[in-house]
């Protein structure tokens, strides 16, 4: 908003940088969105303690980009969250937004929380249990005149198929519902930033396909960074461009998904980040069986998933490797023929990056990888086991 | 074999229920109901129940206007100190009503500085009725606070966190999360004070006095007559047992249709 804002965010978006990137993983990568200028996005960078959790992290995040903070639960992810939105003050650092400065304890500034414009969707969707579902979406409107709250609260319900249930409590609303209304209110207020807090987690498991289906176009529509908290590698994969992998207050490793799993700059983010992701379209096969045309080619069978377009996603550990033309005779029905791009060794295993040509990842032992002499640009053809290849709804 | 434990059992509920009522009842079947509304009629009385009424009223709006905010505070912040300060404020609900009302006496007495510098500015507390204000106030408040705390502690504070990221002030997520939240526990506590302040004796018969129209609310004025002119003293107990049941059931209420129904 105001000039000196934007110079000061401009230097510590330079400072924060991406601390664990690694360029080999980063050539790995299908290509990511470049992050704009920092004070067009999102950028902190941070230093403190919460409880017994020493926090040190340096975040960038360009507007319409979403990045995933992902990590087991007390590696500090929400605690980030809280930062960004001025619910938590960190003992050292800076956070700025859209050209303004939000916090700066050098400076001794820290804006509150209510003129921040966070659009906040917590764990649990924290709705106001004593308002109905329009109210608590107008809640967020009293910057508006009265008059014009309820229409535009219903408006925005609506837009996410909820003008039916506007009337309703929180309380006799589905989870799905619940959600949704959460998401409605958290954008109400047209915020600078986007803050999700495993937004698909309070969610059964058949809820849960829709739900993300719809988070992902909110998340694509969103003209803001997005910054997205979950404890699942394969959701962090489906909803953002970038993942930053998080342990014990540190963000270990930053990058797409495949990138991570290609090269894991450790076997914290090797064991991490498991599941590989692969898009394509599902149709039924014989006897029961799922077929997956993945996008860009190949075709997978599966044992289980709907016709429609689907995410596949496979452990690195579950994919063997043989020599073209010499396809193992094992149970495998899943055969595809890749090129090596990148072969990265982590402790006693080596992960094998490869183009399928979607980015799939491989992890073998140091022995079998020596014994197939792997480098990049060799091909080979992966196996693995239909029922290890998970789909699910996209 | 369960048979000789469900007879002791329902023999304890009967003894415990019709000692526990019979004196309730004895209030009502006394004295004829047209006795006891005649009495009622008697000027001293009804000089009572107004007295009792715009006292208590006043002592539960001050309770509340002060009491909220500050147990709102007390709920919500960690601070060194903070236990030891619930301590003392609910140390006047365990003091004998007579200790309370010596207290205030050496606290705000006429002859202390604070009591002579409230009568400089015109406030006249020992035996009058701004007297029975303090007095009621004094021993009913804690009862509201402890009450708010409670309420307030209960509040999953992600609720507030959610209020200030939408744009609320603290002081507007206050007045519309965390009391509309914490309402049923408000209301409670606004009950239980209520309902002490209403029976409150010893302390405002120490520190103010028993002055009909003044000072003699309706637990002072039952104990002046209940020696001369019993049937009055009755007809004034029964207006407070009335209220105290119609106290008892709206908490009830508050708290579910359910609490009164089961």
């Amino acid at each position: 908003m105001s000039a000196p804002g934007g110079n000061a965010s401009g230097e510590s978006g330079a400072r924060a940088g991406r601390p664990a990137g690694d360029p080999a993983s980063e050539s790995a990568a299908r290509a990511a969105r470049p992050p704009a200028p920092a004070a067009a996005g999102l950028s902190l960078a941070v230093r403190t303690d919460v409880g017994a959790l020493d926090l040190d992290v340096g975040l960038d995040v360009a507007a319409g980009e979403c990045v995933a903070l992902a990590g087991p639960s007390g590696a500090g992810k929400t605690s980030v969250l809280r930062i960004v939105a001025g619910l938590l003050r960190p003992a050292h650092g800076r956070v700025s937004c859209g050209g303004a400065d939000w916090l700066d304890t050098e400076r001794g500034l820290d804006l509150p929380a209510e003129r921040r414009r966070c659009g906040y969707v917590f764990q649990e969707y924290a709705l106001f249990g004593h308002l109905s579902a329009w109210r608590n979406v107008a809640y967020a409107l009293h910057e508006i005149p009265r008059a014009q709250r309820e229409p535009r609260a219903r408006e925005q319900l609506d837009r996410f198929g909820l003008a039916e249930r506007a009337g309703a409590r929180p309380g006799t609303l589905s989870g799905g519902e619940r959600q949704r209304v959460a998401l409605a209110r958290a954008l109400a207020r047209r915020p600078a930033a986007l803050l999700l807090d495993e937004p698909l987690s309070a969610l059964d498991a058949r809820t849960r396909a829709a739900a993300a289906r719809q988070l992902a176009a909110v998340i694509r529509d969103a003209a803001v960074p997005v910054l997205l908290v979950t404890h699942d590698f394969t959701e962090a994969a489906l909803l953002a461009e970038r993942i930053a992998v998080m342990d014990r207050g540190r963000v270990l490793q930053q990058g797409t998904a495949s990138a991570l799993a290609a090269a894991p700059a450790s076997a914290f983010v090797a064991d991490f980040s498991g599941a590989v992701v692969l898009t394509g379209e599902a149709r039924r096969g014989e006897r029961g069986a799922t077929l997956v045309a993945l996008d860009g080619g190949g075709e997978l069978t599966a044992l289980e998933g709907e016709p429609g377009p689907v995410a596949v996603s496979i452990y690195p550990w579950e994919v063997t490797l043989s020599p073209p033309g010499e396809v193992a005779h094992d149970s495998a029905r899943n055969h595809l023929d890749v090129e090596v791009v990148s072969v990265t060794t982590v402790g006693p295993r080596v992960r094998v990056g490869l183009a399928a040509p979607q980015p799939l990842t491989a992890e073998l032992s140091e022995h079998s990888a020596r014994a197939l002499d792997l480098a990049a640009g060799s091909r080979a053809v992966a196996s693995f086991k239909a029922a290890a290849t998970r789909v699910l709804p996209r | 074999m369960t048979s000789w434990f469900g007879v002791v059992l329902a023999v304890a509920l009967a003894a415990a229920l019709t000692f526990l009522t019979l004196p309730i009842v004895a209030i009502f079947a006394q004295q004829p109901p047209g006795d006891l509304l005649s009495a009622l009629g008697e000027e001293g009385a009804l000089d009572a129940l107004w007295l009792s009424l715009r006292t208590t009223a006043t002592a539960l709006a001050l309770i509340l206007a002060v009491g909220t905010p500050a147990a709102y505070l007390l709920a919500t912040r960690r601070f060194p100190g903070r236990a030891g300060l619930i301590t003392l404020i609910e140390l006047p609900l365990v003091l004998p009503p007579a200790v309370a009302g010596i207290a205030l006496l050496a606290a705000v007495g006429p002859s202390t500085l604070l009591g002579r510098a409230a009568q400089d500015a015109g406030l006249q507390l020992a035996l009058a009725t701004a007297g029975v204000v303090v007095a009621l106030t004094f021993v009913a408040a804690p009862f509201y606070v402890r009450q708010a705390i409670a309420a307030f502690e209960a509040v999953d504070p992600t609720l507030l966190d959610a209020s200030r990221t939408l744009g609320a002030s603290p002081a507007r997520t206050f007045a519309r999360v965390a009391i509309p939240t914490a309402l049923p526990g408000l209301a409670a506590g606004t009950a239980l004070a209520l309902g002490r302040a209403l029976g409150e004796f010893g302390a405002t018969l120490m520190f103010a006095g028993s002055f009909q129209g003044v000072t003699q609310t309706v637990p002072l004025a039952i104990y002046d007559r209940f020696a001369t002119d019993f049937t009055a003293a009755l007809a004034l107990s029964a207006v407070l047992v009335a209220v105290s049941a119609a106290i008892l059931l709206s908490v009830k209420l508050v708290r579910g249709p359910d609490a009164v129904a089961r």
